[in-house]
């Protein structure tokens, strides 16, 4: 904690889990007292640190007929340490980037990763919602994280696994000592795996007409609550807060659950029902990602599934799809 | 829970029925389901934990149009019900709908009259903890209140989860999504948010069953409920109970007061 103090006094945005009521979300911090470590999960992902629910791509002003544009300001993102991500967050941020450089690398994505360092804790509990070991995941994993904390008898044991990660250390040695020389599995929480990723992908590619997705989503109600609490949901949508002759362009969070996300102009919607909708989330996670950007959409965290208000339970329609 | 199973069976092999929307156990609590025969409803369970307001799906067209339906509604769900009669949403002829009795049995209520007599002599299941923190919230002065409700509606990213579970907002064109004129902000930001909320909240003025699944539906816990109930308080204590003869913001009479105006 001495050294989170010390990396905020260095002029580092701190953000970290803050308890309120009985949820708990990662917040900018100024105080390491307000940090909280006793959820099993966070009701919100970390992926706002890298992809803002709202963001401010350029301005622009017209002047008798002449516009300018102010393209997006890099210089303004502080340095950002996120403390207290569980590591299926810290992995969510690999299908994050991979679908924002796809084609195009997206600038404001790429520079607030650059200035983001992610110290995570592994998981020494979980509950029925958490799957991350059914999709290779599991509650010690050190991907994505640059630094991976592991809480043990007397502090934390510390995994660095970055050149990020380490040179956060290196600049702050003396809150370190050597390799305590535990077996780090007897602190991990025991995640059971709930279906056979192999399984799921033999099916899963190859269902695209199957009665299972008007089954599965008879009872989804069609909100982007499961996108926006999720860690690899990229989907956005392109606002313009216009003020007369100056304004400027928002990219904002967006779902496929909504019906008008694939709505055209002409009234057309190719995904006209929920059941084509919810097909579209899990093929999109679990085939089209691993396809063409070889990374799938899912850590198993299992934050979809807590936050859906009829229980669209994920494991358990994908072990469903698994079994087929 | 037997009762329900056997009532609901009896519909389907009488041929009453098309579908019948009910609950099943789920991960923590019971969650919808849809039964579309007489063996589906061997599933179904009812009681004091169902809580989710089924009349939801009553209105959505791609599950219930053309069907005869069966339904088994708690308290709230049966208010929505009422309401949607009124608004010329539902037909009597082709639903059934069950209640939970005050002795924990299964009650027919075959017509709106029935729901109606059901829901005057049955009392709302108590919201202890919604009643503190009306209390609290009553207590703040409008500075504090401000800043209490300035707090919460920050967080919001606008999934649309409360407007998704509510049974009172079946328009299939939302205001927040009419973009000529675009009349509220469709990012998330703590002013557009609070647009977002006072119309949802005004839409529903009159009309709210008060069942709170908007607040429970809200994946980052925003007390939104809170304004409906609200909502609903100042409506009743202003106009009185809610009659057939339509809702406060879409009638008019000569005697209505204009002060609020003047």
């Amino acid at each position: 904690m001495n050294w989170l103090t010390q990396l905020n006094d260095e002029g580092s945005q701190i953000y970290a889990p803050v308890a309120k009521g009985n949820k708990t979300d990662y917040k900018h911090i100024t105080s390491m007292e307000e940090i909280s470590m006793d959820h099993i999960q966070t009701t919100q992902s970390a992926k706002a640190i890298a992809f803002p629910r709202t963001e401010k791509l350029f301005s622009y002003t017209k002047k008798e007929g002449n516009v300018t544009l102010q393209n997006f300001d890099t210089t303004t993102i502080p340095e950002t340490v996120v403390f207290g991500i569980h590591p299926c967050d810290a992995a969510g941020f690999k299908p994050l980037s991979g679908i924002f450089n796809w084609d195009t690398p997206d600038l404001p994505f790429n520079e607030r990763m650059k200035r983001t360092t992610l110290i995570a804790v592994s998981c020494t509990q979980c509950d029925e919602f958490c799957f991350c070991t059914s999709v290779n995941g599991n509650p010690g994993n050190t991907e994505g994280s640059d630094i991976l904390l592991t809480p043990i008898k007397e502090g934390y044991l510390v995994e660095i696994i970055t050149e990020k990660g380490e040179n956060l250390v290196n600049k702050h040695i003396s809150f370190f000592e050597a390799d305590p020389n535990v077996n780090k599995e007897e602190y991990l929480a025991k995640v059971p795996v709930q279906f056979s990723l192999e399984e799921l992908h033999e099916k899963i590619s190859n269902m695209f007409e199957s009665p299972v997705w008007k089954q599965q989503s008879e009872r989804c109600l069609g909100c982007g609550a499961c996108a926006y609490v999720c860690p690899t949901c990229a989907c956005f949508d392109i606002q313009e807060d216009a003020h007369g002759s100056s304004g400027n362009r928002l990219r904002c969070w967006d779902s496929c659950g909504f019906s008008l996300f694939t709505m055209h102009t002409s009234g057309h919607n190719p995904r006209e029902v929920q059941s084509q909708r919810w097909r579209q989330r899990l093929l999109h996670k679990f085939s089209y990602m691993p396809e063409r950007i070889s990374v799938r959409g899912c850590t198993g965290c299992g934050r979809c599934s807590r936050a859906c208000p009829v229980d669209m339970n994920i494991a358990e329609h994908l072990s469903e799809i698994a079994t087929l | 829970m037997d009762e329900l199973r056997t009532k609901a069976k009896e519909l389907f092999e009488k041929g009453e029925i098309d579908i019948f929307i009910g609950y099943e156990e789920g991960t923590r609590n019971p969650r919808p389901l849809f039964a579309n025969n007489a063996d589906e409803t061997q599933k179904l369970v009812f009681n004091d934990m169902c809580t989710g307001n089924l009349a939801v799906y009553l209105t959505r067209k791609d599950l219930v149009k053309g069907k005869r339906v069966g339904i088994s509604a708690s308290y709230y769900a049966l208010k929505s019900i009422a309401q949607l009669f009124v608004e010329n949403q539902l037909k009597e002829e082709s639903l059934k709908v069950f209640g939970l009795s005050s002795d924990r049995k299964i009650q027919a209520l075959n017509s709106l009259e029935e729901i109606k007599q059901y829901l005057k002599d049955t009392p709302p299941p108590p919201k202890l903890k919604d009643d503190e923190l009306i209390k609290q919230i009553d207590e703040m002065s409008s500075a504090e209140r401000w800043a209490f409700w300035s707090d919460e509606l920050s967080k919001c990213f606008k999934c649309y989860a409360c407007r998704a579970a509510c049974p009172m907002c079946y328009c299939t064109k939302c205001i927040v999504e009419v973009n000529r004129p675009q009349w509220i902000q469709p990012w998330a930001s703590t002013l557009g948010n609070m647009e977002w909320q006072i119309n949802r909240v005004m839409h529903m003025a009159g009309r709210c069953s008060d069942c709170g699944s908007c607040g429970t539906a809200c994946p980052i816990g925003i007390p939104i409920h809170l304004l409906t109930h609200k909502m609903s308080e100042t409506v009743k204590i202003n106009f009185g109970d809610s009659s057939e003869k339509g809702n406060v913001l879409s009638t008019f009479k000569p005697e209505d007061k204009e002060s609020f105006i003047l």
